[in-house]
């Protein structure tokens, strides 16, 4: 069953090629019926189960590297957020004619297997494998239909993150040394290895490399700018609301329970890290004009809180990691279509030249301030229930980190509120003057999505029930170790 | 021993066939005999037997080896007819490449140190002459003479320091001198040292490791694409299955004499291979270089010296053998039609011929060493041998080195996508195509069922 939600996608991405034509209604009908079967799965999976759907068989028996995939509550819902946001992606992407368009959607859909693979991935050599899979889809995505600059800009995104893929793979094969009897790639052998703590402080930074430039924390952040901007929108979208959270899974899944005497030696600075990047990044939000590296200098500062309240290790921060994750996977998306959309309307992502559109389009306005009340964390939306337990984590950790972080919580709103002024607000001009109001399509790409914000929002129980035995187990072997 | 009697006859037939005129039965006797090789080979396999005193030593890494070369030899024959019909080339390319091959497989089976000399000079002599086979051309006759001259250079090194070898243990027969050597435990002896550095620097100079590489970019500009691709993959493999099966057999008792140096020659030749490399605009040189950054990481094995790293060159030299001979492919077919070598000629292929470009993005991750692709588990077999042995900073600059590598051969994927179409249509024979999808299809299954070659020694 597991393999099926796997290796779907790319057999649709096949079909795809093949398609011509009719190549994005076969991709969005191949990623609806995935999210039913995903659905499906959430149904019959019990959160007290432990890890469930297992497949285990040999892949390279001779090394030791298995085919061993299952998920438990926090793999659950990160395949949920992206088999729901992959459709949205690929339906909202329908408002362009892509060259090639068949090439598009299989790639997108073969970034959609290796996500999928890689949250569900328990032997680290298929972790690895399905992780850098992911680089090349979206890679070429960015090369060929990205902005003006992208060669560049894309190589070093490219060459950034294989970077860090890399430090991670020596320290798997480390690892793999290091298991007793015939090595093994198996994640729970990994789990009772208690290395020295000196060997955890050096693989911690191997994999945190990895981890931290994916994600981005600062300073390994860089690259995350400019490509969030020159990427085509479903390139950015993919990047900002899926592959981002598989930074933050591999830090939940494969760093803290391996190495947590070096998570107890470095997470403080890997904590200072995040929040320094969460107040950087905000204020360089404050300043930006152009509205799709706003969103992108915000997006480091979200996943800069989340980072600090995982690495906090209690089960407020973890959680509240867990639900931010699904939170900002679908504001971001959200943000991002509204970005797109007021680009290919107006022809440009500056700000200052824009401004009245809320009374020429109503209907946009109020999308527009669903996301971005949802991303700044207001009550009765989805990014509060999530900020806050980060928050309220990372405050049992240390205030200060708290205070600091809270203070940008704040930020957050100014700098999104004022974007909203500039655009929406004031007097209509002559260029906003002939903003068309959404569409049919349109709409129905945002709708799931605003259901979403406030399914979350307002009620999280079901969520947070998926993920806490999980988070709790993984806390568990945690402290377990440390104990010892 | 079969199979280098097959060979052997072979090379004889297609020279005389030459000389008597029957140049149109000459290709398809070719693929006959080189099929019958293979299967010869085949049949030898978990047999391990002796010949000629232990002059030849047919073991299970030789068969793999051989029958990797033969493979590529065939492939490299569907790939390359152009090469015969053209009027710069007077030589009998047939016989030669068939006697080079003969080389190449004597230097994979060898047993003693008097073969090993053997077999790298049959290796070498016939390429020298192709690497001068396109006689009009300056360039192609500057890479011959050059190559010559570094080569003779690097044999009589080969040659002291087997003379050395043999001075101290009065044994040409690997196995006694392995003995010998063992039987001094460390204590090696300044005869024993200056052998085996000797042998060291010929060695070296024959799979170009920096800093005896100077020959290989402009010997591989300069010759005929063809033969370049030949160089880069048969050659460099049998150079290579012989580095190891020499030290593996030889001189691994006395490993503190030349480890140290081996490491330097392996670092050395990663980092200057992939920086070099990152600066050429000429897809050939740009190759060039990048197989000598390659010579760096399979040096790794020869540090490793286990059983482990031999499956892991094993695996190192198929992949890298397959990645490269599709991408000199796709270079043949698009150099017909533009006339030139460069980067820059790839421009607008993804749109021009999608096949082509299909196959040159599957052998640049290959060669860059991206998962899903054989070129990805040949890194990491030779990474975790390296890491087993803990040689944890050489594999740190490996995998810098494999970074950098990323960049220039993601050039080339960029320049796929990049441009207009304009030129003429790129013409391609049926078995060409066949050919080269095959291999990429290849290199990609190898990559997802590594188990098919890793589990064989």
């Amino acid at each position: 069953m597991l393999s099926v939600l796997i290796f779907f996608p790319f057999v649709a991405a096949l079909a795809t090629l093949l398609a011509g034509e009719n190549a994005k209604r076969v991709a969005l009908s191949a990623s609806i019926a995935e999210f039913a079967l995903c659905v499906w799965m959430a149904m019959q999976f019990n959160p007290a189960g432990g890890t469930q759907f297992m497949v285990d068989c040999w892949w390279v028996p001779s090394l030791g590297i298995s085919y061993k995939a299952g998920m438990d509550g926090i793999s659950m819902l990160l395949v949920l957020l992206t088999t729901f946001l992959v459709p949205v992606i690929i339906y909202s992407s329908f408002r362009h004619q892509y060259r090639n368009a068949p090439l598009f959607y299989a790639l997108v859909l073969t970034m959609q297997m290796a996500l999928v693979g890689v949250f569900v991935a328990l032997d680290g050599f298929l972790f690895y494998i399905f992780w850098e899979l992911a680089l090349i889809p979206v890679y070429l995505i960015c090369l060929m239909w990205g902005g003006a600059d992208r060669v560049r800009i894309t190589l070093k995104f490219f060459i950034y993150t294989l970077f860090g893929s890399l430090l991670m793979l020596v320290g798997l094969i480390y690892l793999y040394l290091q298991t007793p009897g015939t090595h093994t790639f198996d994640l729970q052998a990994f789990y009772k290895l208690h290395l020295p703590a000196s060997q955890q402080g050096i693989l911690f930074w191997a994999f945190f490399a990895a981890f931290a430039i994916k994600m981005p924390i600062f300073p390994f952040h860089t690259w995350q700018p400019d490509t969030y901007t020159d990427a085509p929108t479903p390139g950015t979208m993919l990047l900002s609301g899926i592959m981002l959270k598989m930074g933050i899974y591999g830090v939940i899944r494969w760093l803290l329970p391996v190495v947590p005497l070096g998570v107890t030696e470095w997470g403080t600075t890997a904590i200072v890290l995040s929040v320094i990047g969460v107040a950087y990044a905000s204020c360089i939000a404050l300043v930006q004009k152009d509205f799709k590296r706003l969103i992108a200098y915000s997006s480091i500062a979200h996943v800069g809180l989340i980072s600090a309240g995982v690495f906090a290790l209690n089960i407020q921060g973890l959680q509240g990691g867990m639900v931010q994750m699904l939170s900002h996977g679908i504001n971001v998306v959200g943000m991002f279509f509204i970005a797109d959309l007021l680009m290919s309307r107006m022809q440009t992502r500056n700000m200052d030249g824009l401004g009245g559109i809320r009374n020429v389009a109503p209907a946009f306005a109020t999308y527009f301030i669903i996301f971005l009340l949802a991303s700044v964390a207001l009550p009765l939306t989805n990014g509060f229930i999530g900020e806050f337990l980060l928050i309220n984590g990372l405050y049992q950790y240390n205030s200060w980190m708290a205070a600091v972080a809270g203070l940008t919580v704040i930020l957050g709103a100014v700098y999104m509120l004022v974007a909203y002024r500039k655009i929406a607000l004031g007097e209509k001009n002559k260029l906003t003057e002939t903003f068309a109001d959404l569409t049919m399509h349109e709409k129905a790409v945002m709708v799931p999505l605003v259901i979403m914000v406030f399914a979350i929002g307002i009620y999280p129980k079901p969520f947070l029930e998926m993920t806490e035995p999980s988070v709790k187990n993984l806390l568990d072997i945690i402290h377990g170790t440390l104990v010892r | 021993m079969t199979t280098l009697i097959i060979l052997s006859v072979l090379g004889l037939v297609t020279l005389f066939s030459e000389i008597a005129g029957y140049r149109k039965a000459m290709l398809p006797l070719t693929f006959l005999g080189l099929i019958l090789a293979l299967a010869a080979s085949a049949m030898d396999w978990n047999t391990g037997r002796h010949y000629l005193g232990e002059m030849m030593i047919v073991d299970n890494f030789s068969i793999a080896f051989t029958a990797l070369m033969i493979v590529i030899t065939i492939a490299w024959f569907i790939l390359s007819p152009d090469f015969f019909h053209e009027p710069s080339s007077r030589i009998d390319h047939f016989s030669l490449i068939i006697f080079a091959l003969i080389g190449a497989q004597l230097l994979t089976s060898f047993g003693n140190m008097i073969m090993l000399f053997l077999a790298v000079e049959i290796l070498s002599i016939p390429m020298y002459i192709l690497a001068g086979s396109n006689k009009g051309n300056l360039s192609s006759n500057e890479a011959a003479l050059k190559y010559f001259l570094m080569g003779a250079f690097a044999t009589g090194f080969l040659l002291f320091g087997i003379t050395l070898i043999y001075g101290e243990t009065g044994s040409f027969n690997l196995a006694e001198i392995s003995a010998a050597l063992t039987s001094r435990q460390g204590n090696a002896g300044a005869m024993v040292v200056a052998g085996i550095l000797m042998i060291l620097v010929g060695l070296s100079f024959k799979v170009a490791a920096v800093p005896f590489h100077f020959w290989a970019p402009d010997v591989y500009t300069g010759s005929p694409t063809v033969v370049t691709a030949y160089m880069s993959t048969v050659v460099k493999t049998a150079a290579f299955a012989g580095f190891f099966r020499l030290f593996f057999i030889c001189f691994s008792a006395s490993s503190a004499v030349w480890i140290n140096t081996v490491w330097i020659l392996s670092a050395l030749t990663i980092i200057i291979g992939n920086i070099t490399a990152v600066y050429q605009d000429n897809f050939k040189r740009m190759l060039a270089f990048s197989s000598i950054a390659h010579a760096g990481y399979m040096l790794m094995a020869i540090l490793a010296l286990n059983s482990y790293a031999q499956q892991s060159i094993l695996f190192y030299a198929v992949a890298y053998s397959i990645s490269s001979i599709s991408a000199f492919g796709v270079l043949l077919a698009v150099s017909h039609v533009t006339r030139n070598d460069s980067i820059a000629s790839f421009n607008g292929l993804a749109r021009k011929n999608p096949l082509l470009a299909f196959i040159t993005i599957l052998a640049m991750l290959s060669l860059a060493g991206i998962p899903p692709m054989a070129g990805f588990f040949a890194k990491y077999f030779i990474f975790t041998a390296a890491l087993q042995q803990h040689y944890t900073w050489l594999v740190i600059i490996a995998v810098l080195g494999s970074l950098t590598g990323v960049y220039y051969y993601f050039r080339v994927i960029i320049a796929l996508f990049k441009g207009d179409v304009e030129g003429a249509e790129i013409p391609m024979t049926f078995p060409f195509k066949a050919t080269l999808l095959f291999i990429s299809v290849a290199a990609l299954l190898l990559g997802m069922m590594p188990g098919w070659i890793a589990g064989l020694l």
